[in-house]
């Protein structure tokens, strides 16, 4: 099956080109063990992948002690005069013993198990909407399951019209934190649409939290045929008061080359615009109001405009976001 | 939407916040009369009292009501709180445990001194209650004063599994009083605390209605102009970090009870005039610190987590889960309010003093919110100027990488004791598993004082007790000059609602290896924005200020933002022991580890 090859090199090209690094920052933290050569190396890594600097600065968080890191004294008992720099080994007081041996330790496995162990799981319908001037409606879902640090995400989004699915995109990743704020995703991205054809791409992206409470998710695309996408989502909320929250939202798609069944084009192809108001009656409960502008560009815009469609709209919006 | 969620929804939130008069245990007596020896003066709170060598305690499901919806509690003999146990010092004393739930639960007695087989913590000593399954506890008390005792399965412990534990002396009481009453505070949620927990995990902010608007925004602008508006919100913009963040829950879940009541109950205490009472104020609950006080009345305190202090007089304490404080009041007027709101200012526990039943007093408003200041973020360096910390805080979300950690040290390089052990370090060690993503913050200048009541707490114009203001009366008995010294740092993600120490949470961990009777320096350094009531067990903690001077034995210490903490212990008990945060959340996501002496 193409889906499953698409896993496959998904696998392979995205460990190494985005994960391995970062896992290798990781392990390295884990044990202590400080490599002033692979540190730089890991840093000029991140460098070449040219993320917006902001990003940039936060994947470092995770390389930036090894930089200040010293080896030189890891035993515990006497630090008297020492540097900040001196990281401690966390496991250097157990003595040798873990949790499942040493002196007085239960038989059997090990019982105690806490939330750090445990799978969690969530549903957010994060836009779940109706605009009755085109009588379309919109579903932008995203649900996980999984532990703190590794889980797996399903995204959603698709426009219904009449009861059919107009055209759909579905994202099936595995998501791992990286750092404090962030998350890589890597996966597969299915695109269906009732007028063209489907698309299944290879998704690699990075999803988290940027200062100043900006949530962003940036995805990249490529499929067998060598298409290549790019999607990038920001949002925020303002707090009017403790329920009323305001919305702004913005979107951004581009591709690497025509596709003229689906009716995108090279370039930037669109951007949405919306802001919504929303009452949270609950925290997980809140009906919103809102206004979108979106807007095709270049070719994009030609295939619409040859298909007797406009290239740009505002559209008014009532819906509901809710999660459990 | 769960059934619970639902419930949120449609209930009004002052049903939470104050209850309902009439709450609690609903059909409970059959099985408190078949249990156990029942004292007939129930002065000690509205639990009953068990006492003798012989204790026998059912664990059980019973029906509850605080709020106008039932819920199903996990009780022990039938109440909310648990029967109050009193015991004498140095007797030997069998407890009998019948566990008539589904699932297996456990016992622990917190505080105690006993052999770690009896400590009752599944997992690590022992394995647990089986359903159907009676284990038999068999200690001699080696203590006295006010303690109390918990589940320490699952959340147990927040659905009703506490109680008081009051162990007489075996000498003469040195705390002279005509009336003694148990002031066992709690929190009570009608959703399934695992719920609870998973909603945290979704969304850290989920319960917190004190959040930064825009509204807020304005009137600081107006009143301070824009740029002293932004400056005020820069930091925690940068950080991702809310300074609101005091609780994790709120009243908008929780309803605060004193002694299994809601504040609308109103659990009344009453006394004669000219008598002087002993109030042991308990904090069995599971996520809410307490600020204590009586207005118009001065407490003494005399005793902390059960250990007499030298008598101190305040006009308010805060306490977390987990830790105890004695005090002494002398009543003149015929009603007191005894108020305790929670630290995130979003409710109260409210009970009364009065020489006759349906007396009250006035109940008062709560505290106004306070956001953290900047030394519960970054220690030390805001006791500079304002200036100074603000450009600090300008680097805002680099500031986990931040490197002064030079600076901070100098005054620990002045001891000319020979001994390098006869004071804490003061020299900030960070694990190298603290830079990743289980971590939001590191401290690189933490504050040492103890004087500082904490948030929401600095100067209101009251009395407030500090750790620095206690002493054991009877001065510390292991003295000594510790000969190893550990540093361990608390740690978290908000974001992720992730708690840990050293970045490890419990399953990455492993053990601290302590050497039996070898005194042993502990330092706590607190990375994190909220207070951690930090409770070690089957040990003392004896308390040091930042010279290294023994201040007072604890049981459970509380560590606050950004604070720096030095304690010294001397196992005396072979065995496996468990170590934690009370915060039941955050011991449950991970802040927790185990102790091995041998
Ligand atoms: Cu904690």
């Amino acid at each position: 099956m193409k889906i499953e090859q698409i896993i496959k090199t998904a696998f392979a090209v995205g460990a190494l080109t985005l994960i391995s690094p970062l896992l290798q920052a990781q392990e390295h933290s884990g044990h202590g063990t400080m490599n002033q050569e692979k540190v730089t190396e890991e840093k000029m890594d991140h460098k070449k992948m040219g993320h917006e600097s902001e990003l940039e600065t936060e994947m470092l968080e995770t390389s930036k002690p090894h930089l200040s890191g010293n080896s030189g004294s890891m035993d515990n008992d006497t630090n008297m005069g020492a540097n900040v720099s001196d990281l401690r080994d966390p496991h250097a007081y157990s003595g040798g013993y873990t949790l499942t041996e040493g002196p007085y330790v239960q038989s059997g496995p090990r019982q105690l198990k806490l939330a750090d162990e445990h799978v969690f799981k969530s549903f957010l319908a994060n836009r779940f909407e109706y605009d009755s001037d085109s009588e379309i409606s919109l579903y932008d879902v995203q649900a996980w399951v999984g532990t703190t640090y590794d889980r797996l995400v399903v995204k959603a989004e698709g426009d219904i019209n009449k009861g059919t699915l107009k055209e759909s995109q579905t994202d099936i990743l595995w998501s791992h934190a990286i750092s404090t704020f962030w998350d890589t995703q890597i996966g597969v991205r299915v695109d269906s649409a009732e007028e063209g054809e489907s698309r299944q791409w290879l998704a690699v992206g990075v999803q988290g939290l940027a200062p100043y409470w900006f949530e962003l998710d940036v995805a990249g695309y490529v499929d067998v045929d060598g298409r290549t996408a790019l999607a990038v989502e920001v949002e925020y909320e303002l707090m009017l008061t403790q329920r009323l929250i305001l919305q702004p939202r913005a979107e951004i798609t581009g591709y690497g080359k025509d596709d003229e069944f689906n009716g995108v084009g090279q370039g930037l192809s669109s951007s949405a615009f919306g802001v919504r108001l929303r009452y949270e009656f609950s925290r997980q409960f809140a009906p919103y109001v809102g206004v979108e502008r979106t807007k095709m560009f270049g070719n994009t815009a030609d295939f619409a405009r040859s298909a007797g469609e406009t290239s740009s709209e505002t559209r008014y919006v009532a819906g509901l976001r809710f999660w459990f | 939407m769960s059934d619970s969620d639902m419930t949120n929804l449609m209930l009004p939130r002052r049903r939470f916040v104050k209850g309902l008069a009439l709450g609690g245990v609903l059909a409970t007596m059959p099985s408190v009369l078949r249990a156990g020896q029942l004292s007939p003066h129930t002065r000690l709170g509205s639990a009953p009292v068990l006492q003798g060598s012989e204790i026998n305690l059912v664990v059980g499901q019973s029906p509850v009501n605080f709020t106008g919806v039932t819920r199903l509690a996990t009780t022990i003999n039938g109440s909310i709180p648990a029967p109050t146990i009193r015991l004498r010092e140095g007797d030997d004393v069998t407890i009998r445990v019948t566990n008539r739930l589904s699932v297996p639960t456990s016992i622990h007695w917190h505080g105690i001194i006993l052999p770690f087989q009896m400590d009752g913590v599944p997992g690590i000593s022992f394995r647990g209650i089986a359903p159907g399954e009676t284990f038999v506890y068999r200690f001699t008390l080696q203590q006295s004063g006010t303690y109390w005792y918990h589940s320490h399965s699952g959340f147990q412990e927040m659905t009703g599994m506490y109680g008081a534990l009051i162990i007489e002396p075996r000498e003469k009481e040195v705390i002279q009083s005509d009336q003694d009453y148990v002031v066992q505070l709690s929190d009570w949620t009608d959703e399934d605390p695992m719920r609870v927990f998973s909603k945290l995990k979704i969304q850290g902010d989920v319960y917190n209605f004190n959040q930064p608007t825009v509204i807020d925004f304005l009137r600081d602008a107006s009143n301070g102009g824009i740029k002293d508006a932004m400056q005020k919100r820069r930091m925690w913009n940068q950080m991702r970090m809310n300074p609101t963040d005091l609780a994790d829950l709120s009243a908008s879940t929780l309803t605060y009870l004193m002694n299994g009541t809601t504040p609308a109950g109103n659990w009344t205490g009453l006394f004669k005039k000219g008598e002087r009472i002993r109030l042991r104020f308990i904090n069995a609950a599971s996520n809410s610190f307490y600020d204590v006080r009586i207005p118009g009345l001065a407490m003494t305190v005399v005793q902390a987590d059960g250990q007499n202090v030298e008598p101190v007089s305040v006009d308010e304490f805060r306490f977390g889960p987990g830790e105890t404080y004695d005090v002494l009041v002398e009543p003149k007027d015929d009603a007191y309010t005894v108020f305790a709101q929670s630290m995130d200012r979003t409710g109260y526990a409210r009970g009364t003093l009065a020489t006759e039943r349906g007396l009250s007093a006035e109940i008062p408003d709560l505290d106004p919110v306070e956001w953290l200041e900047m030394k519960d973020m970054m220690g030390s360096m805001s006791h500079g100027d304002d200036g100074a910390a603000m450009d600090h805080a300008a680097m805002g979300h680099s500031m986990p990488g931040m490197n002064h950690g030079g600076m901070a040290m100098d005054h620990s390089v002045h001891s000319t004791h020979q001994n390098p052990l006869a004071m804490p370090s003061q020299t900030v060690r960070h694990a190298s598993t603290e830079f990743g993503p289980s971590v939001d913050m590191r401290v690189d200048m933490p504050r040492t004082s103890l004087d500082d009541p904490g948030v929401g707490l600095r100067n209101n114009g009251r009395r407030v007790l500090t750790l620095s203001d206690l002493r054991s009366r009877d001065g510390i008995l292991d003295s000594g000059i510790p000969e190893r010294e550990i540093e361990l740092h608390l740690t978290g993600n908000m974001e992720r609602y992730s708690w840990s120490f050293d970045g490890l949470e419990f399953g990455k961990s492993t053990p601290v290896h302590l050497k039996h009777r070898q005194r042993v320096r502990v330092i706590l350094q607190n990375d994190t924005m909220m207070t951690h009531p930090m409770h070690l067990h089957g040990m003392w903690s004896d308390l040091e200020n930042d010279k290294g001077e023994p201040l007072v034995r604890r049981h459970t210490i509380p560590v606050q933002p950004a604070q720096r903490i030095g304690f010294v212990t001397t196992p005396h008990d072979l065995g496996r022991w468990a170590w934690h945060c009370h915060l039941l959340f955050h011991m449950d996501a991970g802040m927790f580890r185990e102790v091995v002496v041998s």
